[in-house]
């Protein structure tokens, strides 16, 4: 027996030990609070709380922290994800239901390090692993804005997670993983706007969040930091930012990538979907000079080499092209042109459009289903929109017409099966 | 910054080893028990082109289509459009595709949409309802035109018009719409699904009264045929209400609050 209380000995020790290094390793970086921090000290100035609300707009905190038709920034607005359903909490400065007890201190440990004021580890629904390259100013000015809100009284409905995503330890273990805080660090290699875009794309804007791949626990890396990936729960394809077949903009012109960003529209292409959210509630709002920024970095990515061309020719089933383009005729080539050229800021060209030709025709099965507007924003306050289709064609029709799209007018792309449909609808 | 392939340090190497195996493990274990859950070349820089997008379910124009239960909205009081459009946004009344749709959409373009709606003037068709049992339609009709006065149930008319076809500008008519649409309304204001702003007077109707009075007042009102003039009525005082209602409070002019 002497063998087996060795074994538990040692097994003692590693498990004491690993918990050790976890336990460090969610705790490493951190500021100490005074015991007595409150926001009573915390000064703030009409220009802090200007530039709070920026930061908010760049960070798209009302994305999460307002419910639909509820106060803004009271949370309560439900989250989906495979590990269950979580819920924004409040941010207005309610004492007892709000942030009215925390201080700016408090306040930075949970923007840059992910606890919160009562020591709990936050879940990374809440983007810390981006927000955590913030500076301590913009967390300051962010805080300085909430704290200018009409405080609000709405407790925070519990989580709905599955276990063992719902308990602390769980969540330990995925930080010790794939969280450290860590400063935003400038490229000295690149110029300021270089670094300011990549301030905003990786750390407030938390791009990633969408447009990067997720791995089985959740968690975004950065090999494929902005590779694409199909967004948890929304069955919405965030595509690539960095390969030309998909989102990328290495050969846009600025120009295009800032008005993308700042009306929805684009002489290379339209925003839609989760996208279309982003743009209303957040990058519209955004400076010239901020949005040239971002367009400088995102231009700077490091490309994934497009698909290779297959070898020969994909083969389209005649029969599936002709009921394709009998739909097409019917439904589509009004507005989109009988040879998917478009209308210029109204209906966006099918020919060449990558939203179409995509590996995954995720999106395109969906804009097809459920139509849609364009956001409407300050520089396009009347948007044109799509139909959707959900009502009048079936999953047969739906993949025909998507495939025709994907095998027309110098487009090449793979054929579309009706399942591909019904996964969607 | 950080190189892309940078590797981490041993330490996380190892953790993220360990507590991977461990927590790979237990989300196998979980998986088993429990599922994962224009000013543009050849197209009308119009307000109409632009409604294009509302045609498929609710018809070229607006007036319907023959799917058979997605109601007319051409020539609804355009305050009665513009809250339900608002309503859907704010998640006040319940359809994933409505709310999607205007969901990026500012009040002064969701006003424009209802007013282009509103002002739509088409005859209407012959209504869908017909040979119901006349037990039920002597029913619906007693509720519409008279309600019950014990229960506290005021009559259709009271607020609808006399002719039923609404009242300028918040009031919807209740003729020229299916009777699956009609009963599926009254029913998700019984069960809190669709809700208007508060007080909510359309719930406190819809849930004193039953779901065979929910049915016989639809049947009813589906099988009546459209009066003469099938325009909604001139604006009426609020106090010749019955009760009173959080929709009619809503300012108009344009301008997003």
């Amino acid at each position: 027996m002497k063998w087996l209380l060795r074994a538990l000995i040692g097994a003692g020790v590693v498990l004491a030990g690993l918990a050790a290094l976890v336990a460090w390793l969610n705790l490493r970086g951190e500021e100490s609070i005074p015991p007595d921090a409150s926001p009573a000290s915390f000064v703030s100035s009409p220009e802090l709380v200007k530039r709070g609300e920026y930061v908010a707009r760049a960070g798209d905190c009302t994305a999460c922290h307002t419910a639909r038709g509820g106060a803004p920034f009271a949370g309560g607005r439900a989250i989906l994800t495979p590990f269950g359903t979580m819920f924004s909490s409040n941010l207005t400065p309610d004492e007892k239901t709000g942030l009215g007890r925390w201080s700016s201190q408090h306040f930075w440990r949970a923007m840059h390090n992910g606890r919160s004021m009562d020591g709990r580890l936050l879940y990374p629904a809440f983007p810390y692993p981006n927000y955590t390259q913030i500076t301590r100013q913009d967390s300051d000015a962010l805080f300085a804005y909430l704290r200018s809100l009409p405080p609000v009284e709405q407790p925070a409905t519990p989580h709905q997670l599955r276990f063992p995503y719902n308990t602390q330890l769980a969540l330990a273990a995925w930080r010790a993983m794939f969280f450290e805080p860590e400063p935003f660090k400038e490229d000295p290699a690149q110029n300021a706007a270089w670094n300011r875009g990549a301030y905003l794309v990786r750390g407030l804007g938390h791009c990633n969040a969408c447009h990067g791949e997720r791995n089985v626990f959740g968690a975004t890396s950065e090999s494929l930091e902005f590779s694409g990936g199909l967004i948890p729960m929304q069955n919405w394809y965030a595509p690539s930012l960095a390969s030309s077949a998909e989102a990328g903009v290495a050969d846009w012109e600025s120009a295009h990538v800032v008005a993308l960003l700042k009306s929805g529209t684009s002489p290379r292409g339209v925003v839609m979907g989760p996208m279309a959210e982003v743009v209303y509630r957040s990058t519209q709002y955004l400076s010239d000079e901020d949005l040239n920024a971002v367009a400088t970095f995102l231009k700077g990515l490091p490309q994934t080499p497009p698909p290779a061309k297959p070898r020969k020719p994909i083969e389209y089933d005649p029969a599936q092209m002709q009921a394709g383009e009998r739909v097409y005729g019917k439904h589509c080539a009004g507005c989109h042109g009988d040879s998917g050229e478009g209308v210029a800021r109204a209906y966006p060209a099918l020919a060449g459009n990558r939203s179409v030709t995509m590996a995954s025709p995720a999106n395109l099965i969906r804009i097809v289903l459920n139509g849609g507007f364009l956001p409407a924003t300050a520089s396009n306050p009347r948007p044109y929109g799509m139909p959707p289709f959900l009502q009048t064609l079936d999953d047969v029709e739906v993949a025909a017409v998507a495939t025709y799209l994907r095998g027309s007018w110098g487009n090449e792309a793979k054929p579309v099966e009706p399942v591909d449909v019904l996964r969607l609808r | 910054m950080k190189q892309a392939h940078a590797q981490p340090p041993a330490s996380r190497r190892f953790v993220r080893w360990a507590l991977g195996c461990l927590v790979f493990a237990a989300t196998l274990a979980q998986a088993q028990t429990q599922p994962p859950e224009a000013a543009a070349s050849g197209v009308p820089d119009t307000i109409g082109q632009r409604a294009t997008a509302c045609t498929p379910c609710h018809g070229k124009e607006g007036r319907a289509t023959n799917l058979g239960y997605f109601p007319r909205i051409a020539g609804k009081p355009e305050g009665y459009l513009y809250n339900q459009l608002v309503n859907f946004r704010e998640g006040r009344r319940d359809y994933a595709l409505m709310t999607y749709l205007v969901d990026q959409l500012t009040d002064d373009y969701l006003l424009e949409l209802a007013r282009y709606f509103a002002s739509v003037d088409l005859p209407y068709p012959p209504p869908q309802t017909v040979n119901a049992p006349a037990e039920l339609l002597a029913r619906g009709r007693s509720l519409a035109l008279e309600g019950d006065k014990p229960r506290e149930i005021p009559a259709c008319v009271r607020c609808h018009g006399e002719a039923l076809t609404g009242v300028r500008p918040f009031v919807p008519g209740l003729l020229g719409l299916p009777r699956d649409y009609l009963i599926k309304q009254m029913g998700a204001w019984r069960t809190g699904v669709r809700h208007a702003a508060s007080p909510d007077c359309m719930a406190k109707i819809a849930q004193g009264i039953t779901p065979e009075e929910v049915a016989a007042v639809a049947t009813w009102l589906s099988a009546q045929p459209m009066p003469a003039d099938t325009h909604p009525a001139a604006p009426q005082p609020a106090s010749k209400l019955p009760m009173r209602c959080g929709g009619l409070d809503v300012p108009l002019a344009g301008g997003t609050p």
